[in-house]
């Protein structure tokens, strides 16, 4: 998962909701649809008539980007996991063959957020063949499949019977891929071992490997990690957000009790502010 | 070395890494002839080292609080945010005025720096008589700044109310306890989880002192 919130300024809403809805359904101007389906995910538009036309969009065949993939239902595919509604399930399973990676991408990020068992089954097909198929595409800057975001998926959607497929990817040669398999497994088991393995990460060279463990590490709310988080080398607001993220999986929702435990998180994330 | 040929050596730096190096060395030395040099490289846009030249303003303290305040960066937002931070640091009250426009600042990462530092500067630095109406300002900052659109910096906001709190003059013993409602109705009404657990802590803090 991307940090948005490293953004620091956030644009206004420029249209009208019934404008972003009309530019999706019209078929002239390909950058106006692109645009009007990011809009109604960024502004949370849970109209039946958005989720109508963003379902359509993910079988567009109109805009097309240089090397063939599919940018609109790209857009259409991370929307509909914002909205939160049943309908896009199935046609979000569908997008998961679709022959643009981007877009099995977003599709496989989006089921995840949907939260429905239905999409365990398509996702673990992607991890068939193993570590031995995960490769990268000739010339390209990605894997055949977008296997982080699948595992992690499988992680969210408690796929306790995928385990033995997740298992073999904390040995893919790809540091985000193991940490992904390690993120998952921590949520399918609860073992320690793996919200280690992310531990470990944040002491990486890569800057970009320790800002993926770090939002692996909110993503789960390993406990054991506030530590380690606050005193990785990365920026502030990220840290935070993962320090949120162990803070909040911690705390019971209604009645917050504030164990030692939970108080050093916070002191942890007051020094970083 | 002396200071002149540790400042040689940032210009020099070809790479990041031999420029935090530069900047390490140079903060390591806490000599206030370094300071201008740490300013600028608030905005070099390179967060390794703008945290080891804040680290080193923060240890010159005092001598570094007018430079800062003379050389905000109004049209860096990276700049700024890490001035505001050793600003917040060094806690020097002659920062105050800078900080209340700051809570306003459109950049978040300022926003909550400058929440921060407001609740935790040294009062006793003021003369006495000064210390009701620059609490008062801060208290005044503080309190809206609680309801501010990014769960961070209502976050920053409760950590600076609760140290002002814990520091208030005598003749403002009283507002005890509008920061603790204030603290009650974030613990009820915020919608972070977060942010509602750490008025809660907050809350049971403070309430503390007004027994």
């Amino acid at each position: 998962m991307q940090p948005s919130s490293q953004v620091d300024a956030i644009p206004a809403p420029s249209m009208t909701i019934e404008q972003a809805i009309a530019n999706l359904k019209q078929t002239e101007d390909p950058s106006a649809r692109y645009y009007a389906a990011w809009w109604l995910g960024r502004f949370r538009v849970r109209e039946n008539a958005a989720i109508a036309a963003l379902i359509d969009a993910l079988s567009d065949d109109r805009d097309r980007s240089p090397d063939g993939g599919y940018p609109l239902r790209r857009n259409a595919a991370k929307a509909l996991g914002k909205l939160g509604d049943d309908r896009a399930v199935s046609p979000l399973i569908d997008s998961l063959s679709c022959h643009d990676y981007y877009v099995r991408e977003s599709a496989a990020q989006a089921l995840e957020e949907l939260g429905d068992a239905r999409a365990i089954r398509p996702l673990v097909k992607l991890l068939e063949g193993g570590v031995e198929a995960a490769v990268f595409v000739p010339g390209k800057p990605h894997l055949v499949q977008p296997y982080d975001s699948v595992l992690e998926a499988l992680g969210t959607l408690h796929a306790t019977d995928a385990l033995s497929d997740i298992q073999p990817f904390l040995d893919h040669p790809v540091p985000r891929v193991q940490y992904a398999a390690s993120r998952a497994l921590y949520q399918l088991t609860g073992d320690t071992q793996y919200g280690d393995r992310l531990v470990r990460a944040l002491r990486e060279r890569d800057l970009q490997l320790r800002r993926a463990a770090l939002m692996d590490l909110g993503a789960i709310g390993y406990l054991d990690a506030a530590e380690a988080v606050s005193e990785t080398h990365a920026e502030n607001s990220l840290k935070l957000i993962a320090l949120k993220g162990i803070l909040e999986k911690n705390l019971d929702t209604d009645a917050p009790h504030l164990d030692s435990a939970i108080v050093e998180v916070m002191q942890y994330m007051d020094r970083l502010l | 070395m002396p200071v002149e040929a540790l400042i040689a050596e940032i210009d020099r730096a070809d790479s990041a890494a031999s420029l935090l190096a530069a900047v390490r060395t140079l903060a390591a030395a806490r000599d206030p002839a370094a300071i201008p040099t740490l300013i600028r490289v608030l905005g070099f846009n390179n967060p390794g080292a703008a945290v080891a030249a804040v680290g080193g303003l923060v240890g010159i303290g005092k001598p570094a609080v007018v430079p800062l305040l003379e050389q905000l960066d109004s049209y860096n937002y990276g700049a700024r945010a890490w001035a505001i931070r050793a600003l917040s640091e060094i806690r020097d009250p002659r920062a105050l005025e800078i900080l209340v426009g700051a809570a306003s600042d459109f950049a978040l990462s300022v926003r909550r720096g400058a929440a921060k530092g407001l609740g935790s500067l040294h009062w006793t630095d003021l003369p006495e008589c000064d210390r009701p109406v620059s609490q008062q300002k801060a208290l005044d900052t503080l309190l809206p700044t609680t309801r501010d659109p990014e769960w961070v910096v209502r976050y920053a906001a409760i950590v600076g109310l609760e140290t002002l709190g814990s520091n208030l003059t005598a003749e403002l013993s009283d507002r005890l306890e509008t920061i603790a409602t204030c603290f009650e109705s974030l613990e009820r009404e915020d919608d972070e989880l977060a942010v509602r657990a750490r008025a809660s802590l907050a809350r049971g803090r403070v309430t503390r002192l007004l027994q």
